[in-house]
């Protein structure tokens, strides 16, 4: 009898459906994704990315198929401090500072004071670490969010639009992190309904009506549609398949 | 179940509330206020401030603590903090119990204040032994907080969770022995009246009792407290429909 390698897959999806108020919000939903991949989670709103994120978080009933993160079923008590989640409106207590919001994170998942400094430097907070968060601007409220996705370097980090009201510099400065993030082998999957920053990704899951329409690379994308620019692109490819 | 998760999320809330001084100044000085002008408004009957006063003291904290806490859990379930901890190594029962902690040390501070005013400024009768008031506000608090947490969950918003205090708050008031003494009340209404969480509060707070009677009131408040956590516990869903 031989034993199985581990699989490289970090997520993996399988006729994944989800219907929600006799709604289909994800219809049939099959792919892969290799560990250290970036993935660009893209679509207009309302197609399901959220969603398909939060089945991935286990945090959402699925109505039928499979879908296993770091093979174990999404969802799964050990999966709790391996996936760094950020939610689409920022999930932090508004009347705390940025620096109590992180200690207390830091604490449910058993990390040291030295973690909470080191993603608060990741996020360019540092200046502000003593303010409360309801006083800051909507995007560094959505980089103290992603703060918390940050704790403890997590293999695999889902972001639901973690870069939408960011100006274009600190959109750049966010993609850059997040291919660092992935050059060093973290998993990071980045939804958006924008394409700014999809060159970037080594992968493109374009999700329309609960449906996977694309799964490709940034190239192909391109070629595919025969677009000059990736917005072009996506609204060819959405229209199209109207 | 991790005693440290329960501590550091009791710390965060009392953090919030730090943050929030004008909350503290309403949640110490309201109910102080009020028995303030009960004492004033009854200041011709003394027998009658003596004999509702006590009882004040220990509907209070229930109302004040399930008030409080229905609010801020339906505010972590609707900006995403508690699915955000739902998807952390957080179990429903730290989550619950930081919270029942927190405002029950509230609670404790709230009545350690409007007792001690009652008793000196405002001229009520002394008969209690102080601890035995305190063990009572904690209780009610802790009553409070628990149901609040169960109830949130059947809250959709802010605004239902504020309606609960009318269906939920006000039969009890009714009930519990502060507008008509229990045993005057007609027999279905008193079999109701005995079982209700506000009115061992009121039972156990009356001056001049048994240590027994005290205790057995005190342990009918604990059960409640018991079960409506269990019950907040499992109303936590980590996954949603």
């Amino acid at each position: 009898m031989t034993v199985n390698p581990p699989l490289p897959w970090a997520l993996a999806a399988e006729d994944l459906r989800v219907v929600r108020h006799k709604n289909e919000i994800l219809k049939s939903i099959s792919f892969t994704v290799k560990r250290g991949e970036l993935v660009g989670l893209l679509g207009p709103s309302g197609s399901g990315k959220s969603t398909l994120m939060r089945s991935i978080l286990g945090v959402q009933a699925i109505t039928g198929g499979t879908i296993k993160a770091l093979g174990e079923r999404a969802g799964a008590p050990s999966l709790r401090n391996r996936i760094g989640y950020m939610a689409q409106s920022p999930a932090v207590y508004f009347d705390l500072t940025i620096e109590e919001n992180l200690v207390y994170f830091a604490g449910v998942l058993e990390l040291s004071r030295s973690e909470v400094s080191r993603v608060i430097d990741q996020v360019e907070l540092a200046a502000l670490a003593n303010r409360i968060v309801s006083s800051l601007s909507g995007g560094e409220q959505i980089r103290v969010s992603l703060a918390i996705a940050l704790l403890g370097s997590p293999p695999v980090l889902m972001l639901d639009e973690p870069t939408v009201g960011l100006d274009p510099l600190l959109r750049r400065d966010l993609w850059r992190t997040f291919e660092g993030l992935a050059d060093r082998g973290t998993t990071v999957v980045v939804s958006s309904h924008v394409l700014d920053g999809a060159a970037r990704c080594g992968r493109i899951l374009l999700l329309r009506n609960g449906e996977l329409l694309f799964d490709t690379t940034p190239g192909e994308l391109l070629s595919a549609t025969g677009a000059a620019t990736y917005d072009e692109a996506f609204i060819r490819l959405i229209e199209g398949a109207r | 179940m991790s005693m440290r998760r329960t501590f550091l999320t009791t710390r965060r809330i009392v953090q919030q509330l730090r943050h929030d001084p004008r909350t503290v100044a309403l949640l110490m000085l309201v109910p102080s206020a009020l028995v303030g002008l009960l004492a004033w408004s009854l200041q011709k009957s003394p027998g009658s401030f003596n004999a509702v006063g006590p009882k004040l003291l220990g509907v209070f904290p229930l109302i004040v603590m399930f008030l409080v806490t229905s609010v801020t859990t339906l505010r972590e379930r609707s900006v995403g903090t508690l699915e955000r901890l739902l998807t952390l190594p957080l179990t429903k029962a730290e989550f619950v119990d930081g919270y029942a902690l927190a405002f029950g040390l509230v609670a404790v501070a709230q009545s350690a204040l409007v007792s001690t005013l009652s008793y000196t400024w405002f001229g009520l009768a002394h008969h209690g032994v102080p601890w035995r008031i305190s063990v009572v506000a904690l209780c009610a608090g802790l009553l409070g907080t628990a149901f609040g947490l169960a109830l949130s969950a059947l809250a959709h918003s802010e605004f239902q969770a504020v309606q609960f205090m009318p269906a939920f708050i006000l039969p009890q008031l009714l009930l519990c022995g502060l507008v008509v003494p229990v045993n005057e009340l007609p027999t279905a209404l008193r079999y109701v009246a005995d079982v209700l969480p506000m009115t061992a509060a009121v039972h156990a707070i009356a001056p001049l009792q048994s240590s027994e009677y005290y205790l057995g009131q005190v342990a009918i408040m604990v059960a409640y407290i018991i079960a409506a956590l269990a019950v907040g516990a499992a109303t936590l869903r980590r996954t949603t429909k």
